[in-house]
């Protein structure tokens, strides 16, 4: 991280000195390298989703490198921090196209800052991978926009089915943050999974992303008396919930969707936390050669067992080269046929397709907190 | 009935740790007649005193422990205090004779510098604040929940207001700092040395949000340095509920604030919290400008 600012300063004086006989050549693949943009969220509240997934996406670049580059030419990864505050990804990203001329964008983990970037790129027809965004509006934004990640409705859906089934609840309350697209998108579509299963709504209260005090909601939703509770929300404030919810005597399970998933959660939440469950993407327990290959290098790399968001922004690199592969160029609507015609490609994440919506049909996994570590618990196929 | 209580409790918990950052402003306000605008980061500053040494206490004395708590808070409490006497030497000092716009304007300006710097020094990622206060199994009391954090916040607070209050009217400091807040000219005329007196007033209230910071990072443990814009913000429409300028307003309204969000929350919706707690605080104005216990000031001609 430290040699960035030197990378991006030389970056942008290259992207300055070519800007004049650059026009006819294919976007971003000026010179021996072809260059990709990455916006993620390194530092603020959400900055281990964003450095998880810098990490993944970085060891897909330099393991392509290695491997020979795309199309005969290396790969530059410029990377540019959101500060994960709404209205800086616009500009990083308007940066990324107009300055530096990127061939493609990679991010975000957050949905609503994809959504922030995703008319730009449509815009200015820049093929756009988001690893980890799950909101369904995201890819609606127009056909330049793909993810390599499953939508809200399957993750509401996939946690309603293991509330009713697994855990077997009747009456459910959920906590959902106002603020976030993300938050509202997966509680939406889990009310309807547990109306269509035959359950019941015990209660149904809002929180503010930043809020720290969670008590007159629980206290709220402890009144309705419910057998299980959905926080479909990121991790700094899942994990003062789960605290203050045992702090007010709640000893009901509590569940939520793949915001959940970052080492801070149980640094926040500890004990309060066993025995809760969420939906990700990936679990390094998983056996597949694919998978374990990855989890190797990436420890290898940086000393630490990666999660969903580095298997995924691992796979969003992987899946553009192969797109650049198959088209056979840089070029900006050949990368997009490329892409939406991507069909059973290999992640580490599982097999993805993309479909008619651009986004990726591929299976889900059910984690517990078990011991302050996340035990996998069952794959839900879509 | 239980739950109605209950959310009674819980507001009355994170009333009274917006009370002291609250008695910061109004005391600062009751002596220069500005606001201090840094002194919510000056909360943030507290909970991340103790961040930093907690560990090191915890080689001396045991940690989760009462007694490791409060020599935790005591030290926090005084590092924080000398930065407050820092801050108004650099800051505030040299434009005390400058109209109050320039000290508004630079007070806004520290706070900014004590955020960024913040965010330099400690990261901007959240950081998990160490448990140094033992959790006690819950208390019921039919039905309620009443958890040890929720009770220490009350103590310690009731303790702070108590010994605020003995220095205020008791001691001759105390009395200093009512003829400054008075009248500034005749104090300094009758040998009150004013400077020693700002300094104080801006220790004593520094020390009072670094115990607030404390307190707010045991119950919520996720400290980062921009935690200290919104509380800083209710604490000071708490002070002007209450009337600006007076402590045991300031300490009302603080609870006033407290309770009324947390009922808001727990009863219509999260969304409107903050919309309905200004709203009261625009009604209260309009029915009693100068704050429900500020008295009215007669302007001299």
């Amino acid at each position: 991280m430290k040699i960035w600012p030197g990378q991006f300063l030389a970056a942008a004086a290259g992207a300055v000195l070519l800007a004049g006989c650059n026009q006819s050549a294919s976007p971003g693949a000026g010179g021996d390298t072809i260059k990709i943009g990455e916006f993620a969220s390194l530092t603020g509240s959400e900055a281990t989703f964003g450095q998880s997934s810098h990490r993944g996406t970085q060891l897909a670049i330099d393991e392509l490198n290695a491997g020979g580059g795309v199309l005969g030419k290396k790969i530059q990864l410029l990377t540019e921090d959101n500060q994960s505050q709404a209205g800086q990804s616009a500009t990083v990203v308007r940066k990324l196209i107009s300055s530096d001329g990127v061939a493609a964008i990679l991010g975000e983990v957050a949905s609503s800052r994809s959504l922030e970037a995703a008319p730009i790129c449509q815009q200015n027809k820049v093929p756009m991978i988001s690893p980890s965004s799950t909101n369904p509006k995201v890819t609606e934004t127009g056909d330049y926009i793909f993810r390599v990640c499953f939508i809200d409705p399957f993750q509401g859906t996939v946690m309603a089915n293991f509330a009713r089934q697994t855990l077997k609840l009747q009456n459910v309350a959920v906590l959902k943050d106002v603020k976030s697209d993300y938050s509202l998108g997966l509680a939406k579509f889990f009310k309807e999974g547990v109306a269509a299963g035959g359950g019941r709504l015990a209660a149904e209260q809002n929180y503010s992303g930043g809020d720290k005090d969670f008590n007159a909601q629980l206290t709220a939703i402890k009144a309705a008396n419910p057998d299980g509770i959905f926080v479909p929300g990121y991790y700094t404030e899942v994990g003062l919930i789960a605290l203050q919810a045992k702090q007010l005597g709640i000893t009901v399970p509590i569940f939520g969707g793949d915001g959940w998933e970052s080492s801070s959660l149980v640094t926040i939440g500890g004990a309060a936390l066993e025995g809760d469950y969420f939906s990700t993407h990936f679990s390094p327990e998983d056996t597949a050669p694919a998978v374990q290959n990855f989890v190797k290098s990436y420890q290898a790399k940086f000393n630490e067992t990666p999660d969903a968001m580095a298997a995924l922004g691992y796979d969003s690199a992987m899946m553009l080269a192969d797109a650049m592969k198959k088209a056979g160029a840089t070029d900006g609507a050949k990368v997009r046929d490329a892409l939406a015609a991507e069909k059973n490609f290999p992640g580490v994440t599982g097999t993805i397709t993309m479909d008619a919506h651009r986004d990726a049909s591929k299976p889900a996994v059910i984690l517990e907190i078990k011991n302050g570590a996340f035990k996998y618990v069952e794959t839900v196929a879509p | 009935m239980t739950e109605f209580l209950q959310q009674l409790i819980n507001g009355l918990a994170f009333g009274s740790i917006l009370a002291l950052i609250a008695l910061g402003y109004t005391m600062v306000y009751g002596i220069l007649r500005f606001i201090n605008f840094a002194h919510g980061d000056v909360f943030m500053l507290g909970a991340f005193a103790g961040f930093y040494l907690a560990p090191k206490i915890a080689v001396v004395l045991p940690l989760p422990s009462i007694a490791g708590a409060f020599v935790v808070l005591g030290i926090s409490m005084a590092v924080c205090a000398a930065l407050g006497v820092l801050i108004e030497r650099f800051a505030y000092r040299p434009l005390r004779k400058r109209p109050k716009l320039t000290v508004l304007i630079t007070a806004i300006g520290v706070s900014l510098f004590l955020e960024y710097a913040g965010q330099f020094f400690f990261g901007a990622a959240p950081k998990k604040f160490p448990d140094i206060l033992p959790v006690l199994p819950i208390t019921k009391i039919g039905g309620l929940s009443l958890n040890s954090n929720q009770i220490i916040v009350l103590a310690v607070t009731l303790i702070l207001l108590l010994a605020l209050r003995f220095i205020v009217m008791k001691t001759r400091i105390g009395t200093a700092m009512r003829a400054v807040s008075f009248n500034p000219e005749a104090a300094a005329l009758m040998g009150v040395n004013t400077d020693v007196v700002i300094s104080f007033t801006f220790a004593l209230g520094s020390a009072l949000a670094a115990a607030a910071g404390i307190l707010w990072a045991i119950n919520y443990p996720s400290i980062d340095p921009l935690m200290g814009i919104l509380p800083g913000l209710k604490a000071f429409v708490a002070a002007v509920l209450g009337g600006i300028g007076n402590l045991p307003g300031a300490a009302l309204g603080g609870i006033i604030i407290g309770v009324t969000e947390t009922l808001v929350s727990g009863y219509i919706s999260s969304t409107y919290r903050d919309a309905i707690a200004f709203a009261v605080l625009i009604l209260i104005l309009l029915v009693k400008p100068s704050g429900l216990l500020g008295k009215k000031e007669i302007e001299k001609v």
